[in-house]
């Protein structure tokens, strides 16, 4: 079986990759590109651990076919924290203790990354219904969307 | 998985092609939210894999003339979202596609690959195979659970929802035991035009009741004619609930399915009222 050959943009920087037919971006990422951070919950597009940016748009990568990222742009959790320096979701989930086990993590900050993007003020509402697609078994989500609203109010505070 | 193929065309004829050429061993490939589960529970083995999204009829929002639009049937709900006047005119299609899933899922899935969730609106679709292009009514697509009347070969292509006289609106609601991220014990949407205050044209469609969505004629005619009254309401969502044929499962006894249907066809059509009416 031919593999396929795949040029595309992960986190700013061109690569290339070969890959099955069948094989999904998430796959990709971890066994072909060594970037571990996505993680598999349930493979089905329900838990959202795997989240990622296609084009600037938030996908499952387990829902994606590697193949697909042919000539497009990847963003993962590997490319949150720009020189050294975390992002303040990343800062904020830290400080407030966001996160227990860790395994939604970085499909919760990629996630909110790509809501903050889009809507630099979010409602608490606004924050609980984008994120319901990210399953949290361990904090009972309520510290995570704090850190979410509080990282969007100093990040207004500081663009202006 | 053995032998699998992938191609993402730049043209449809040529995903038409190469979807006809490889028979029944084809899938489509649009957001890929049902296939790729599909794939990796082993309940499809697909020989090829047709990606369309190469193919711009297929991803594009076009309005057309008179105040219509054309959508691709790859078109994901969050791009549908955000275009600029899709949601005034159709605000119920709008609801009914983006309560597929998470925003993940919305990212990526496609009202063509879900319209076994058909909604009422009214629309054309225009599918094309290996002999041309030829149109249908959305609800003639669904054949049953899992599928459809296309011939083999045919790829959707797009959805066309006709342009709208004033005082039209429409309206989605679904019922579902969680707030969020659920399949719906009922679905209904309802699309109608008022001309002071009296109801000249209306379709009410029923999700969940039945193998494929209904489109309630009895419902659409109850309405017609009335001031959407206590009276015409309630004789349109005894029409919903004689048209219903659901299953008992977890989400829903028959019996409840039933008298939801009624329910959210009173509501949906007063949301869908206020909207007509610019409230």
């Amino acid at each position: 079986m031919a593999k396929l050959h795949v040029s595309t943009t992960v986190n700013g920087e061109p690569l290339e990759f070969l890959c099955e037919p069948h094989d999904t971006m998430l796959d990709a990422l971890r066994n072909q590109l060594a970037l571990t951070g996505s993680k598999e919950g349930c493979a089905s597009g329900d838990c959202g651990a795997c989240s990622i940016t296609l084009d600037d748009r938030l996908v499952c990568s387990c829902l994606m076919l590697a193949a697909e990222a042919e000539g497009h742009e990847i963003r993962t959790i590997e490319g949150m924290a720009r020189g050294g320096r975390l992002h303040p979701l990343q800062e904020k989930f830290l400080e407030q203790a966001a996160l227990q086990c860790g395994i939604c993590t970085s499909g919760m900050l990629v996630a909110s990354e790509a809501l903050l993007a889009k809507n630099p003020d979010p409602s608490e509402e606004e924050v609980r219904f984008w994120l319901a697609g990210n399953l949290c078994r361990c904090t009972g989500y309520d510290k995570i969307v704090r850190a979410v609203l509080e990282t969007a109010t100093e990040m207004r505070e500081a663009a202006q | 998985m053995t032998d699998i193929r992938y191609v993402a065309p730049q043209t449809l004829d040529e995903a038409i092609g190469a979807y006809a050429a490889a028979g029944s061993a084809a899938r489509i490939l649009a957001g890929g939210t049902d296939l790729l589960v599909q794939m990796r529970s082993g309940a499809v083995k697909p020989g090829l894999i047709v990606d369309i999204k190469k193919v711009r009829e297929l991803t594009a929002v076009e309005e057309i003339s008179g105040g219509g639009f054309r959508i691709g049937a790859a078109v994901p709900g969050a791009v549908l979202a955000e275009h600029p006047r899709f949601r005034q005119t159709w605000p119920g299609v709008l609801e009914a596609v983006n309560l597929i899933g998470s925003t993940q899922v919305q990212g990526r899935a496609s009202a063509g690959g879900n319209l076994c969730n058909a909604s009422p609106a009214g629309a054309i679709v225009t599918v094309q195979g290996p002999d041309g292009r030829r149109e249908l009514k959305v609800e003639d697509v669904p054949a049953g659970p899992g599928r459809t009347n296309l011939k083999p070969g045919e790829i959707l292509v797009s959805f066309t929802l006709p342009p709208r006289p004033p005082g039209s609106s429409d309206a989605y609601l679904r019922m579902i035991p969680r707030t969020e991220m659920d399949i719906a014990v009922v679905g209904c949407g309802v699309s109608l035009t008022l001309k002071d205050g009296v109801c000249t044209h209306a379709r009410v469609g029923l999700g969940a009741v039945a193998p494929t969505a209904l489109l309630v004629e009895p419902a659409a005619q109850a309405l017609i004619g009335s001031r959407l009254d206590d009276t015409a309401l309630t004789a349109a969502a005894n029409a919903c609930r004689a048209a219903c044929r659901p299953i008992d499962d977890k989400r829903g006894t028959i019996a409840y399915r039933t008298q939801i249907a009624g329910v959210l066809l009173k509501r949906t059509t007063n949301i869908a009222a206020e909207r007509a009416q610019g409230k």
